[in-house]
């Protein structure tokens, strides 16, 4: 493993592979246990830093690091230093002499995390950047397929919707590509990227032609503001061509699940009762975001010292 | 900490037990749980081993353990409970080790509590990694006693800790390499010592 | 001081190795195994001399940011590579949109006596592109300002463009137009391409610049007016240059070191060293920048110097100004990148450094203060001596900029400018500002 976790391309297959082997396992050794603990990164300090609102990510974080016993530091933009107009890298600094063995990061800014490492000499955890990367978010994904469905080389993996702003798609096309997985992006041509042509993924603005071939269907989040910059005319336009619905749910494979990274727009890209279904795996990603960060710190933290 | 001193004779490099021996050995320790399992609940109609579980530390003492409890009910026609526990995550030296891949924690489905657990390895050598599994166990229940099985003690303890069965006593060098090779890790049984390296075990 | 100096055996633009005496502040006489009592001695063996060179876009901080730059270090880093002129835009803080900033940046660089700083006025008031700046009292004041540009900004309303492409005609102007359509590059970070969509950066595309210069090119012919095109940034730019020059437009064009040299694969470290406006491109762009440059459809080498303060470099990507130094190594980016390969000879280089800058500028007809002038006898001893031969690892620490932006960091680089003349005055010399 890379000393710091900054992108999906950090991993290669067997790193990858190893994440989702020690999550599975950390799972197990925790699974019906009245003390979900471990001593493993005792007297190891890690550091929430973020710059964005993200309860849930900070608190899957938190989870992972308490569970294996580090000291955890919450530092949040607001309210604080930065809020008061300290750099970046005073703040890494800062930290640095705090001791932190661990920074796990949550920036607006694309590669935050990656000028970040350059400061630091403890492990860099990118927690989302921009429009960049959210590499932990693609491992629980790629975790819960496995786990599902059993394997991940050849599984044909559609992700749905605002690619272009979406940091998910970025790790996920990545990290499943490396693992054998086979990707097609579905959106309409304003929410992709120019330049999405050189991606490991197949890509095309046809939902209902893709639906019967996808062992699994990642609905990304569409935000509201996207319509006033005229990336979509409406969004019940947008709903009708590509928000998953009973109807095209029941296109489906039989096995095929439904995936979303969360926090969901009920009735934009997915409708209730796709996200209440036996398909969907919404719950389950939360709870292994938890098994995957912990084997993420383990395998960044565990090791000797840099 | 005082050190134990160096022996005076250790083994010259080379197999120190053949695959015969690694199964006379596995046959030795097997009867001697049987013996300790009726001492330990005396007048029993089963001879205490319902209440035996014998847990293995990966790698090489989970296979170990599978092994000593396939002899003992061939002895006595009694199963045997059988589990492991990973204790990777319990190690106090990740810092000097690195990290590794961790491997499976499996506890039979009556679990330990109240019970009299072994733990079993493959080399006795500084006595960290039984202190990680002492940790483990308590947090993976209660047993009413737990005894640690071994196939070899090599000896420089770094800790107050003493193995209830062992397989073969082997006065090595700290300098030297004990080695111990199962069918369903290594492809064959046996046990080596070679000289130099990093004064660690197998583990 | 000396008020004369015998250059030894230095190679007139590349040529045979002569002598050029310096005296009274022009090049006296040009010839073999010259002699002059009094004078003092440069021995030049092995180095190029060439007219001193003329930046067309330079920014010099001053005033509003001395702490990046001021008037004077800016002087003392273009002198160090090898500029006698350069122009200092007007986006300073007040703006350069009056005969008073003008005069005041003029006379700062006067003072300094490093280099003739050139104030570039701005066109519209403020750099907002609403309304047309005082440009006619700018182009008669002391700084007698000729080019005209918002750099940082695009004229972007395309009437605005056209008014004030024709009201320079009246002193003989020219308009320098940062091109930009600012609806496309809302947000922009970087080139609009694989890297971009790869790295979360929001794309700057080539069609924003593009879009652009076909409109003022087309405006330019309509009233028949002189424009600018600052730092040409891609290969479709350079084709729409090249067809509006085969129209007769009266269209320059200038293309930057770093867009000569750098790609958008710089990005990908997320160093804002490397950010800069326009975006550094792909390798084709590059390869048809440089063609352009080595067929004179872009007519000059800009350095778009832009010194920022470390607190504004050090930071997030997004966060960061954009910009690059250039001054102190733009001539060795073109020997490079453009005589190292073949694809312009010294004459050339004196041409899209010194004598094309300069006619842009309109600086060739000032007599005692002409640049861009021939070698020749009679000529203002405006000249710059260059080792071709060595090669030098780029340390930001020892540049002479107040600022530390070097995208050249720990590059080797060729061509040493050993000194600079302005009107015979050495400025530079042993490699060494002489103050």
């Amino acid at each position: 493993m890379k000393r710091h976790l900054l992108e999906a391309a950090d991993l290669d297959r067997a790193d990858a592979t190893l994440v989702l082997d020690t999550a599975a396992q950390i799972e197990q050794a925790l699974a019906g246990r009245e003390v979900k603990k471990l001593p493993t990164l005792r007297g190891r300090t890690v550091v929430n830093l973020f710059y964005e609102d993200s309860t849930r990510t900070r608190i899957s974080f938190e989870l992972a690091a308490k569970r294996l016993s580090a000291d955890v530091i919450n530092f949040s933009a607001k309210g604080s230093s930065v809020s008061k107009g300290e750099s970046l890298k005073d703040t890494a600094l800062t930290l640095e002499a705090m001791g932190s063995d661990a920074v796990v990061v949550r920036h607006g800014s694309s590669g935050a995390p990656h000028r970040l490492a350059n400061w630091v000499r403890g492990s860099v955890v990118n927690a989302g950047d921009g429009t960049h990367e959210h590499p932990t978010q693609a491992l629980l994904d790629a975790y819960t397929i496995r786990q599902r469905l059993g394997r991940l080389d050849g599984v044909r993996v559609t992700i749905v919707g605002d690619v272009l702003h979406s940091r998910v798609a970025r790790s996920n096309v990545g990290l499943l590509h490396t693992l054998g997985a086979e990707v097609t992006l579905v959106a309409p041509p304003t929410l992709l990227p120019v330049g999405v042509g050189s991606w490991p993924a197949a890509v095309t603005y046809d939902l209902d032609a893709v639906l019967p071939k996808s062992d699994v269907v990642m609905m990304l989040r569409v935000q509201a503001e996207r319509m006033n910059a005229s990336f979509f005319p409406s969004a019940r336009e947008y709903s009708r061509r590509y928000g998953l619905d009973g109807r095209r749910m029941g296109a489906l494979p039989d096995d095929a699940i439904v995936m979303h990274p969360g926090p969901m727009n009920r009735g934009m890209e997915i409708a209730a009762d796709v996200a209440d279904s036996v398909r969907s795996t919404i719950v389950e990603q939360v709870a292994n975001g938890v098994s995957v960060r912990m084997a993420v710190l383990y395998l960044l933290l565990g090791g000797a010292p840099q | 900490m005082a050190r134990a001193p160096e022996p005076a004779r250790s083994p010259s490099p080379g197999t120190l037990l053949s695959s015969a021996d690694v199964a006379r050995v596995v046959d030795r320790m097997a009867h001697q749980l049987i013996e300790r399992a009726a001492a330990s609940d005396p007048g029993s109609a089963d001879g205490g081993l319902p209440d035996l579980v014998l847990v293995g530390i990966p790698t090489r003492g989970a296979p170990l353990a599978r092994r000593l409890a396939a002899r003992i009910e061939a002895f006595t026609g009694t199963p045997v409970d059988v589990g492991t526990a990973d204790i990777t995550l319990y190690r106090d030296d990740l810092r000097l080790r690195g990290v590794r891949a961790l491997e499976p924690t499996v506890l039979p489905d009556a679990g330990i509590d109240g019970r009299l657990v072994v733990l079993v390895d493959d080399v006795l050598f500084s006595g960290r990694s039984v202190r990680a599994a002492l940790d483990a166990l308590r947090d993976l229940g209660r047993p009413r006693a737990v005894q640690l099985a071994v196939l070899v003690d090599r000896g420089h303890r770094e800790l107050p800790i003493k193995a209830d069965f062992v397989g073969k006593n082997v006065p090595t060098s700290r300098s030297q390499q004990v080695k111990v090779h199962l069918t369903e890790v290594d492809g064959a049984d046996e046990v080596l010592v070679t000289d130099g390296g990093t004064g660690r075990g197998t583990q | 001081m000396a008020t004369s100096y015998l250059i030894k055996g230095a190679r007139p633009l590349g040529g045979d190795p002569a002598d050029i005496l310096v005296k009274d502040g022009r090049i006296a006489a040009i010839g073999e195994s010259l002699s002059a009592t009094g004078a003092a001695v440069v021995e030049a063996g092995g180095l190029v001399a060439l007219p001193g060179l003329v930046d067309l876009h330079t920014h010099l901080r001053e005033p509003g940011r001395e702490d990046a730059e001021t008037v004077e270090t800016g002087s003392r880093a273009a002198a160090l590579g090898g500029f006698t002129a350069v122009h200092a835009m007007a986006n300073t803080d007040p703006v350069a949109d009056t005969a008073g900033v003008v005069e005041q940046v003029w006379r700062l660089g006067q003072e300094a006596g490093l280099v003739d700083v050139v104030p570039v006025g701005a066109v519209t008031v403020g750099l907002t592109g609403e309304r047309l700046a005082e440009l006619g009292a700018m182009a008669d004041s002391a700084a007698r300002v000729r080019v005209f540009s918002d750099d940082g900004s695009c004229v972007s309303d395309p009437a605005l463009m056209r008014r004030a492409l024709e009201y320079v005609k009246a002193f003989d102007g020219v308009v320098a137009q940062h091109a930009e359509e600012p609806r496309l590059t809302a947000g922009a970070q970087m080139h609009e391409g694989d890297r971009s969509a790869r790295l979360g950066l929001t794309g700057w595309p080539a069609a924003a610049e593009e879009a652009i210069i076909a409109r003022d090119v087309l405006l330019a012919e309509h009233v028949g007016a002189r424009l600018h095109v600052c730092h040409v940034s891609t290969a479709g730019s350079v084709e729409i240059l090249r067809w509006a020059k085969s129209r007769g437009v009266q269209v320059t064009a200038e293309v930057t070191p770093h867009h000569l040299l750098l790609t958008d694969a710089c990005a990908e470290s997320y160093d804002p060293v490397f950010k800069v406006n326009p975006p550094l491109r792909t390798d084709a762009d590059v390869e048809a920048l440089r063609a352009g440059l080595a067929d004179g459809t872009i007519d000059a080498v800009g350095t778009d110097h832009a010194p920022h303060a470390v607190e504004d470099k050090e930071s997030e990507w997004a966060q960061a100004r954009p910009g690059m130094l250039g001054l102190e190594q733009a001539l060795s980016v073109v020997i490079e990148t453009m005589v190292e390969p073949g694809r312009l000879d010294w004459a050339g280089v004196a041409d899209r450094m010194s004598v094309r800058p300069a006619a842009i500028g309109r600086l060739t007809g000032l007599g005692d203060r002409a640049h861009g002038r021939p070698l020749a006898p009679g000529e203002p001893a405006n000249l710059v001596l260059v080792d071709p031969a060595s090669r030098a690892v780029v340390d930001p620490a020892a540049l002479a900029s107040r600022s530390r932006n070097s995208p050249y960091a720990g590059r080797e680089l060729p061509g040493r400018v050993v000194a600079t003349f302005l009107r015979g005055v050495p400025t530079v010399l042993d490699g060494k500002a002489v103050r």
